[in-house]
């Protein structure tokens, strides 16, 4: 039997909708879990807790930081994924919103003396604010127009830090050093590995919220917005709140990580938050695959990691490899990895259900 | 007044170099309804082209048709050979292939003719220029003029521009009456290289030449192609005429050039919201 068999449905136009049609209704529609399969799953899932525990310990130091920023990345992406995969709004600016979260997380540090842990919930609920008021203007925009307003968005935000009139919080160009937090409790773990535990427990929470999220009423609605607009608003779904909320959770997430990550990288400066890192972002969730949470991971591992297997392939040009690892990447998985993943399950699982 | 005049029509000339790439993003976007986030990038390659041609010894006119002929053999390769085998995928697949095509000509430029600043000169005589607009100013708009009237004539009057907007339009129906829509999108392609090659060789002499020198040229282009309707080449030239003016005006009086090029977006946007076609685009209704 396959995982994605369907459970009973309930009667429900917004599921209704989503069910009739989104390619992707596997993902909305609550299973029903045979047990074999549910201590299967359990069996998986603590062999996944156990390797993710043991693996700082390892790593070299430098090897943590890395996957610490992995984790980092894989929040960022989830945020944008729930916009853009989920809810069909395309934004090339979401590093506008990674920086805003970063930088509220190293001024309340460095200038307001807030303990580290609090200030990411902090910067989360300002990125949502923030997210929530973009998304406003955003309403009358759609495809490509919206693209040109998130990514001057994306442009305008290092200019903005830059300024002089922000500079007595932002440091100006020469930004804001922040001091690497130790683990508390005297537990024996050094800062890196602290770090990397910090940054996994807020992956949990986002990962965690974000698949009960997409199953909710909110969840169903988001989609149904994506894929069939004019129906979802002729049902009843408040298409103008439900994409402003969108836009909100995606940057509350965005923001989380840009503050995870400035504790990582202990520095936030504007030249770090360039456009670029918006579409570097955006290539991530489609390397990863849309509309997908797994994707999020697959796509935080590639834009960590790919640029420097580019680099020791070719010192001389490599983003030019990096460049055609992406496009032989859409050539050959165009629904980007967990897109590829799911492929491969598929067949497995039939080749199974065959065989009995 | 006098140096009130000065920035407008600076602002005018730099506009017309917006204009002359945001006429290549139109090209783009007519024949394949994309916008092409790796154009900047392959103008820049071109003008290294330019740049290497002149260094062996051509004359300059000689370097530039040859540019814009390899420019357009480029651009049409590209279209043929990648892009086109992505039609089925989705958007942000493209979106994501551009980026790829971006980083490589970013990465082969500096690869082969290096990461350092080089001069570009400008084919203009000195003695053109006025006290209002240097020679090189009035050379760029008078280019971009020039595009623009090939462009409108090549599309309105002859056979082959007609068979382009109509593949671009209805691609079965093309089909059927014997027009290879492939070799037109191809076409279009090459077009776009090839005018993007003209706006690369046209702001080199102003920005010099490196690899990173169009990162925010296309930008420009991109608002500007956008702002004036990304379906007209007139809309085009006028939004790149307008963005150009802004900028420099809203830099010079209003609030320094530190947020110009963010105050310049936020207006453009503001304009979109009102009017989401653009200046001169055409509306599209689409029945429910």
């Amino acid at each position: 039997m396959s995982s994605e068999e369907q459970g009973p449905r309930k009667i429900d136009p917004v599921a209704d909708v989503v069910a009739q049609t989104s390619s992707g209704v596997a993902a909305v529609v609550p299973h029903t879990w045979a047990r074999a399969e549910l201590f299967g799953t359990a069996l998986r899932a603590a062999v996944f807790a156990g390797l993710l525990c043991a693996l700082p310990f390892t790593l070299t130091n430098y090897q943590v930081f890395q996957v610490t920023l992995v984790l980092v990345y894989a929040i960022a992406l989830l945020g944008l994924n729930l916009l853009t995969g989920y809810n069909g709004q395309i934004s090339l600016g979401h590093g506008a919103f990674y920086a805003i979260g970063a930088y509220v997380a190293a001024i309340l540090m460095d200038r307001y003396g807030v303990p580290y842990w609090l200030t990411v919930p902090v910067a989360g609920v300002g990125c949502f604010l923030v997210g929530y008021l973009f998304g406003f203007p955003a309403l009358r925009l759609e495809g490509l127009y919206l693209a040109l307003a998130t990514f001057a968005l994306g442009v305008a935000l290092p200019q903005l830090l830059k300024s002089n009139f922000l500079e007595p919080w932002t440091g100006g160009v020469q930004g804001i050093v922040i001091t690497k937090p130790d683990a508390p409790y005297g537990l024996k773990l050094n800062p890196d590995q602290w770090l990397y535990f910090f940054t996994l427990f807020f992956v949990l929470i986002a990962l965690f919220l974000t698949r009960n999220l997409l199953r909710s009423r909110i969840g169903l609605a988001m989609v149904a917005i994506r894929d069939q607009p004019i129906a979802a608003e002729a049902m009843g779904v408040n298409t103008a709140f439900y994409k402003s909320l969108a836009f909100g959770i995606s940057a509350m997430l965005t923001g989380v990580a840009g503050a995870l990550g400035a504790i990582a990288v202990q520095f936030v400066a504007p030249d770090s938050f360039t456009v670029l890192l918006s579409i570097t972002l955006l290539v991530g969730i489609v390397i990863g695959g849309l509309a997908s949470i797994p994707g999020a991971m697959y796509g935080a591992i590639f834009i960590q990691f790919v640029p420097n297997v580019a680099d020791k392939i070719s010192k001389a040009a490599p983003w030019a490899i990096y460049g055609v690892f992406l496009i032989l990447f859409m050539l050959v998985l165009p629904s980007g990895i967990a897109g590829g993943v799911r492929a491969m399950s598929h067949r497995f699982a039939r080749r199974r259900s065959i065989q009995k | 007044m006098d140096a009130f005049l000065h920035q407008a029509l600076s602002g005018l000339a730099t506009g017309s170099i917006y204009a002359s790439l945001a006429l290549a993003l139109v090209m783009i976007y007519q024949a394949t309804h994309l916008v092409n986030f790796s154009q900047g990038e392959m103008a820049m390659f071109s003008t290294y082209i330019a740049w290497f041609l002149i260094q062996v010894g051509c004359p300059y006119w000689v370097a530039f048709l040859g540019t814009i002929a390899v420019s357009f053999v480029l651009g049409g390769a590209i279209q043929h050979i990648i892009i086109g085998r992505f039609q089925d995928a989705s958007i942000l697949s493209v979106v994501v292939v551009f980026v790829g095509l971006l980083a490589i000509f970013n990465s082969l430029a500096g690869w082969l003719f290096s990461y350092s600043i080089k001069a570009f000169p400008s084919p203009f005589p000195k003695e053109m220029g006025n006290t209002y607009m240097s020679a090189h100013e009035l050379g760029a708009i008078g280019v971009m003029l020039a595009v623009l009237s090939l462009l409108v004539v090549f599309f309105r009057y002859t056979p082959l521009g007609l068979a382009m907007r109509a593949a671009a339009q209805n691609p079965t129906s093309s089909r059927l009456v014997g027009i290879r829509v492939d070799w037109m999108l191809a076409l279009g392609w090459g077009l776009a290289g090839a005018i993007g090659s003209v706006a690369g060789m046209m702001i080199a002499p102003v920005v010099f030449l490196d690899p990173n020198m169009m990162s925010g040229v296309l930008l420009y282009a991109f608002a500007a192609a956008l702002l004036g309707g990304i379906d007209n080449p007139v809309g085009a030239v006028l939004g790149g005429l307008l963005v150009g003016v802004l900028e420099n005006l809203l830099g010079a009086y209003v609030i320094g050039n530190e947020l110009k090029l963010t105050v310049a977006l936020a207006i453009i946007v503001g304009v979109l919201v009102v009017r989401p076609a653009g200046l001169l685009g055409s509306i599209h209704v689409s029945r429910v």
